[in-house]
């Protein structure tokens, strides 16, 4: 029988590592994933795990600890937020390319400056090339199914790579909401032993890695990470499903919400999609066809599966929670517009900021935009391309 | 069991011929050394700071190592190797692994003093079973000979180049075995390439088989930036210790030990005027500079001397 509970964010992915029991986390605070190696430590000082935790000096040192780690055979994991991930950036890029399919517990806050401890998504989508797989989730239920289905995925034999499981600072991370969790076993079998091929303690083979790779060879190595990233994509289905088959909560590369007729459509990654589906309720009473794409996968991105998706909407707005300074619309918007350019050129789409800093997202905000959606539809009333939206009056 | 070099030299080398380090690079000559201490039998994960030894060492896809080798990046080797470490204790605890495993990580004075202090600091304070290993030749080599914080005073170097307005570098060198000392750990050892190699030896042997973190700083002279000719590095590293420009000693559980007291001190003058980078120091109306550099060897060796003399 499922577990019946009441957790924050942090609380639940931090039970879901309890559960996993990985080898070695290194770990430095930041707020608002503090709370992470906080309840891991605690977890370890009172004999409820017996993971090695490494109180180290720096995110960079964190990330640097933890690819020393997975490289000699321990499965690791560290956790970060904003300043803390831009610390280890360079690292991410190292974890990615010597293919350690270490996992990064990420509770999404801005990039300074100014300093800001609340959420946007300007850390992670800033590590959008890095090489992590990238899997956001709504509240704390999807952050805790979301790790226990990490290392399945990231150390799957086709993909061996480092995966960045990301939830929304304090909206989720520090919210207290219903969970329901799996019985230890469960998760222990679901997740497995960790077994790789070929690490640094092994004895029978000793390797070398991190080379010094010239012309003659990088550029193979980065073809390699991409296929290994395209065959992210059917691996993560598979875990997803196979993660509802035990779970009864299946998992894809998005949730579609009322979309399937929805005429107008939001995307959008993470916790927002709460207050969304308020206002996508409260709008399809009075009779407005309405819909949400909440996406999940972000890398690799399913490109062609959003486009199917969103095809017979007539207007989207697409929502970042972050900005790219392009002038012309944040990373999202780029990359779905790409995919539409490709797969359903018919859709009409327009890129929207919002939230960033913390700034609250309501259900009046989305209701907002959904009505002006339908007049720029209906009755050719302006919509900006590139709009930020919920800005001081 | 006493020093035999024949018996020493005999053995399997763990850095294999072939690499692409300069000829009479002094950064070989010391990780060879280092390893020799390495007990029969016993493993090791080597780990490696981004400089000439990593991208000469382990150009893909080919490596020098005999034994497992990691390199991550420049500032982190410190950091890399305590995940190793820490990988290894859990891994021996949960009986995944048998052999017993040493690690050990090399890194120039630019990924030690400079850009990898903060993670190297970390990694000694947290007191991992680990030797660090910084093959100190006093400028970021790799790179086309830049100052760092070992750079002794004067040296012309890239980016402190003499000129009609410049003196080379203007500040003294990071005393960086004593910081590493401050740091409370099992032992830090400072050496240098020397007649039979009993000294690194011995130190590499107590440095790896000390059970906590240990710190070896060893002086490795670079011909190309140091402007000597390549087979003097023998002489040159001599020198060095004679003058008592690099003194041997070792900080053993927090006790100061002097190695080596010549019984005759040489004047600074004779480390200095071998080496190209120092030339500019010996054109007559410098004389004041060596007296200051003078002063300043004096300075720190007298309170060597001093912090020896109190155990």
């Amino acid at each position: 029988m499922a577990i019946r509970e009441r957790l924050s964010g942090n609380e639940a992915i931090s039970y879901a590592i309890k559960q996993v029991n990985p080898d070695v986390m290194p770990a430095f605070p930041i707020t608002p994933s503090t709370e992470i190696p906080q309840y891991v430590a605690n977890y370890i000082a009172n004999g409820e795990m017996d993971t090695e935790f490494i109180p180290v000096e720096s995110e960079h040192s964190s990330m640097s600890a933890t690819i020393g780690a997975q490289a000699a055979g321990a499965r690791s994991l560290t956790a970060t937020s904003s300043c803390g991930l831009a610390l280890m950036w360079e690292e991410l890029y190292v974890a990615a390319s010597n293919r350690l399919p270490l996992a990064l517990c990420l509770v999404n806050r801005a990039l300074s400056g100014p300093i800001n401890i609340n959420c946007d998504h300007s850390d992670s989508m800033g590590a959008r090339d890095t090489g992590f797989i990238q899997i956001y989730a709504e509240n704390n239920q999807e952050v805790y199914d979301n790790f226990v289905q990490a290392y399945r995925i990231a150390e799957h034999k086709d993909v061996m790579l480092p995966i960045m499981i990301c939830q929304d600072g304090f909206i989720t991370s520090h919210a207290v909401e219903n969970i329901e969790l799996l019985e230890d076993d469960k998760v222990k079998n679901f997740v497995g032993e960790y077994n790789p091929e070929n690490y640094l303690l092994n004895a029978d083979q000793p390797m070398a890695m991190g080379p010094y790779a010239v012309s003659n060879y990088y550029m193979e190595t980065k073809m390699a990470q991409n296929t290994a990233m395209n065959n992210a994509k059917q691996v993560i289905l598979d875990i997803g499903k196979e993660f509802g088959e035990m779970s009864g909560r299946e998992y894809g590369f998005f949730e579609e919400y009322r979309l399937e007729d929805a005429d107008y459509a939001m995307v959008m990654i993470g916790s927002a999609a709460g207050a969304t589906k308020d206002a996508i309720d409260k709008l399809r009473e009075q009779g407005m066809k309405v819909g949400l794409l909440k996406l999940r996968v972000f890398r690799p991105f399913p490109d062609e599966e959003i486009a199917n998706a969103l095809k017979n909407c007539k207007v989207v707005a697409i929502m970042d929670r972050s900005e790219c300074f392009r002038g012309k619309g944040g990373p999202l918007g780029a990359e779905i517009k790409a995919a539409l350019y490709d797969y359903a050129k018919d859709v009409k789409a327009f890129n929207l900021v919002y939230g960033l800093g913390g700034r609250d997202f309501t259900v009046e905000e989305a209701e907002r935009i959904y009505n002006d959606l339908a007049a720029y539809d209906k009755d050719g009333t302006a919509f900006e391309e590139y709009r930020y939206v919920g800005l001081r009056g | 069991m006493s020093y035999n070099f024949k018996a020493e030299m005999n053995k399997p080398e763990r850095l294999a011929p072939g690499h692409r380090m300069c000829a009479g690079c002094g950064g070989t000559i010391t990780v060879r050394a280092v390893l020799r201490a390495l007990h029969e039998g016993d493993k090791a994960v080597i780990g490696n700071a981004t400089g000439c030894l990593e991208v000469s060492t382990f150009m893909y896809p080919y490596t020098a190592y005999e034994d497992s080798y990691i390199h991550n990046a420049f500032e982190n080797a410190g950091a890399t190797m305590s995940g190793v470490e820490t990988a290894y204790n859990i891994l021996k605890k949960k009986g995944k692994i048998d052999d017993t495993y040493k690690f050990i990580t090399f890194g120039g004075d630019g990924g030690t003093y400079d850009i990898g202090f903060q993670s190297l600091s970390g990694a000694m304070e947290r007191n991992h079973d680990m030797v660090y290993v910084c093959y100190d030749n006093g400028a970021y080599m790799n790179t086309g000979i830049q100052r760092s914080s070992a750079t002794p005073m004067y040296a012309d170097t890239t980016t402190t180049p003499v000129g009609t307005e410049s003196n080379g570098k203007m500040q003294n060198r990071k005393d960086l075995a004593a910081i590493i000392a401050a740091h409370d750990v099992p032992y830090v050892g400072q050496s240098t390439l020397l007649g039979n190699f009993k000294d690194l030896h011995t130190k590499a042997e107590k440095a790896i088989y000390t059970p906590g973190a240990a710190f070896l700083n060893v002086m490795a002279p670079c011909p190309r930036g140091w402007r000597y000719p390549t087979e003097d590095i023998m002489e040159i590293c001599k020198l060095g210790v004679e003058t008592c420009y690099w003194p041997l000693f070792e900080v053993e559980h927090g006790k100061w030990i002097l190695n080596y007291e010549p019984k005759k001190k040489l004047p600074i003058e004779d480390f200095l005027r071998p080496q190209g980078r120092f030339k500019h120091l010996f054109k007559k109306g410098n004389e004041h500079l060596i007296e200051q550099f003078q002063a300043e060897v004096d300075r720190r060796w007298e309170e060597l001397q001093f912090r020896c003399s109190k155990y």
